[in-house]
Parts: C-alpha cells; structure tokens; sequence
C-alpha cells in the first residue's frame, strides 16, 4: 500500500510517500485503522486535529475501507498565502 | 479600442465577447493582497474584469520581495493595499478598484463581502480562511480558494451553487502551533505565483460558466516534481445550513488591555521600565533585526521555554506583524493568569517604521 504525503504530513514523515508492509496492511481494514497505525509510527500526526484522506483520488471517512492495492493520500489544510 | 484590447480572449471559441461581457460586469473581492492575491488581482484586471476589492492591512517588507512581485524596493514600509492600488490602476483603468484598508474580521466579514459576486480566498492564515468560509455560506457566494505550503498548493472552489464547503473537507481549524504558516515554514517566491494564478483561472472560469469549475475537488500541486493531483469530496448538508458566525475565530483577536503600541514599549524602555521583551519569530527572522534587550523565543517553543522560565516582570511579546505575539499570548495566559502581558501592534514592521530610527538618533 502506497500513502502520497502532502503538506506537513510529508515534513512529519519525512518523504513524499510511504510504503507499507503487505503484512501489515492485510491487518488494515478500514481508514480509521490505517491512521491509528500511522500515529503510532508518527505520534506528531496525532497533533493534526483537521487532516483529509483520499483513498483512490476520493475524499474518505475513518470507516472506508481499503485494501492493500488502494493509493491513499493525507491532505492536512494548509493556510500559506 | 476596448474590443481591441481583450480580442485575444474574446475570439476564442470557448469564451467569446458574451464572456468577455460577464467578466466585466463581475465584482471580484481578493482576500489578502500578497503572494497568492496579486496574480490574481493583475490577472482579473488585465483581462478586464468589472470590479475588484481587496482586503489588506499589512506593509511591505524586505521579505515579501521574493514572492509579492507587484511590489519594489521603494514600496518598502508602505501599505500594501495603496501600493496596489497605483499599480493596477496604471494596469488598466477601466477596473474599478475598492480598499477595504483593514483586515477582515467577524465583525466586518459580512459587510465588506456582501457586495461581490465572487470572493478570492488569498490569506495566509487559518482564522480567516475559516471566516471567509463561513461568510460566504450565509452570504451564499462561491469563492475560490488558494493556500500554499512549502513547494505545495491546493486550489477549489467552494461553495459554489450545491457544492461542498471548506469545511466539507477540513471540518475544523486544525490545533494551534500544529500546522505552520509561511514565516515560520518558508515558500519558494514562485510556487504562490503558480497557485494564485491557477486561482485566478479558477475564478473567471465561475464568472463567465467556462469549462469544469473546481466545485467539489481539491487541486494538489507540487513543484517539486511538477505533479497536479485530484481529489473529488462531498458536500456535507449541514455545513451548507450555517446562518450565524463562529462566535470567535483563533487567533482571537486579544482584548484590549492585552496590546500595546510601539510607541508604548519605546516609552517603557526609556524609563527602564522592569519589563521583558519577548520575541516570538523565528531564530532566522531574529537574526535580521531585534530590539536590543529582547529575548528570542519562536512560537512553536513558547511553552517549553516558559516552563522553566516564570514570566515575572509586565512581558511584551513582539514578532513580525503582531500575530504571532497574539497566539503566544493565548497559549500562556492560562499558565500565568495575572501577570500582564502585551502583544506589541504591528510587530517588529511598526518598530523599524515608527521607532528604530528615533532611538538611534537618541
């Protein structure tokens, strides 16, 4: 499973994507389970109060699935002008 | 000579003199006259929008040079939104062009919006890219939204007809201190010229109903590989329903006893007044030009410094336009209830402007 980083989810984690085990991502089930996955390995993201994920270019809710093919993307706000 | 002067839009197929007609009808208001608002205030002029309104309140400085490209060295210190105005006016005279000398507020959101068929979020804050959200649902306008991060843009329209809202897709500013603006995280001077641009596209697609507009999909750009990325959200009912105001927008603004002028801090230094002088920049920004006697402590460590550090004298916190001093505030007014504590108005700008020179002299 591929995750594209965006904003300052790509500074916490420092590269633009992130590849995950497939051993790992067969245990992930859904959004919400893939983000607390991510916390745990990045506990700053746990500071993003507002953050967006797309699975497959769609905006998704914690309780979307997702399957180990799936590209899922996290899109924080970003407020510079 | 006015078909003349727009005939390389006008004779394309899919825009045309009924476009051209729309366009200049339409009552454009830009948020924010910086990195991102002044492509898009060149572009909707120059190709002959009707009115254009800006909202702005900041100087120039130094810093803005790299990314703010309608503004020069001899603009230095003044209004951006005076300086703007020249400079479009001698763009093109046929736009009307309204100031609204200010930054946009809750109190003043709705009524400085009002009179615009289409808002331009060009901000370079969450507070008011919240405001502006919730201005335009209960105003019911479209507004096309831009903000930068690093080498990275995202660009929608919202709330357009049924479309979804901001907060569709970001239901809630996110913690402060959690997410940097532009000062303290930087920009490459270009990529706010490409997203503010990309805005500007956006916006007179809305007016003249050209092509597929942006409702309901957020735009990602990123420079460093040159890659645009789409996302399509939904449109949540209840974002849609908003018919008051937030009842306050972060940063809030301070109350009154908690600000002070330059000319304020000038006189407690000359009457060497036991006060602390904190500033909330960043290392770098504070390297450039401090005021003597001052204390460099950045935002983001604000709270770690002042755990082992008591705040013990009145304590003036100082960074470069006075919003960074205001959050810093916020974040420790909790910590220590009385002790004062001001945000010095207009930062370290106000103090090079209005006082640096005269205590030199002295």
């Amino acid at each position: 499973m591929t995750i594209l980083l965006f904003g300052i989810t790509r500074d916490i984690v420092g590269n633009a994507t992130l590849n995950i085990p497939l051993n790992d991502t067969r245990a992930l089930g859904s959004v919400g389970q893939l983000k607390s996955y991510l916390m745990d390995l990045f506990p700053a993201l746990k500071d993003l109060t507002s953050l967006a994920v797309a699975v497959n270019s769609n905006y998704a809710s914690d309780k979307t699935p997702i399957t180990t093919t799936d590209e899922i993307a996290l899109i924080p706000p970003v407020s510079g002008g | 000579m006015k078909e003349e002067r727009y005939i390389r839009q006008t004779t394309l197929k899919d825009f045309g003199p009924e476009k051209q007609q729309l366009f200049a009808k339409a009552k454009v208001m830009v948020v924010g006259v910086g990195g991102l608002g002044i492509p898009v205030l060149q572009y909707l002029s120059a190709m002959g929008v009707g009115t254009l309104g800006m909202v702005e309140q900041d100087i120039i400085e130094l810093s803005n040079l790299q990314r703010q490209v309608l503004y020069g060295e001899e603009d230095l210190g003044k209004q951006k939104i005076h300086v703007a105005l020249d400079k479009l006016k001698r763009l093109n005279s046929e736009t009307n062009l309204k100031l609204h000398d200010t930054f946009l507020t809750r109190g003043n959101a709705l009524h400085i919006l009002k009179d615009y068929d289409l808002i331009v979020d060009a901000s370079d804050n969450f507070a008011t890219r919240y405001l502006i959200n919730d201005a335009c649902v209960i105003l019911d306008k479209p507004f096309v939204s831009g903000a930068i991060h690093g080498f990275e843009g995202q660009v929608s329209v919202f709330n357009y007809k049924d479309g979804p809202t901001y907060r569709c897709l970001f239901p809630s500013a996110p913690g402060q201190g959690s997410i940097p603006d532009c000062n303290e995280n930087g920009v490459l001077g270009v990529i706010p010229g490409i997203v503010g641009t990309l805005q500007a596209l956006e916006a007179i697609k809305v007016i003249t109903q050209t092509g597929d507009i942006m409702s309901g999909v957020l735009l990602l750009y990123n420079g460093l590989d040159q890659s645009i990325r789409k996302i399509k959200f939904p449109t949540v009912l209840k974002n849609k329903q908003r018919k008051e105001l937030e009842p306050a927008y972060e940063p809030v603004l301070c109350e009154m006893e908690e600000l002070a002028s330059v000319h304020s801090l000038n006189e407690q230094m000359n009457e060497m007044a036991h006060i602390s002088i904190i500033d909330v920049r960043t290392s770098v920004e504070y390297a450039q030009e401090a005021i003597e006697g001052s204390t460099n402590v950045p935002l983001n460590e604000i709270l770690d410094y002042f755990s082992t550090n008591p705040v013990e004298h009145p304590t003036y916190f100082i960074c470069q336009t006075g919003i960074r001093s205001q959050q810093a505030i916020q974040f420790l007014r909790p910590r220590f209830p009385k002790t004062p504590m001001y945000s010095v108005i207009g930062g370290m700008a106000a103090w090079l402007q209005e006082v640096a020179s005269t205590r030199n002299k002295s």
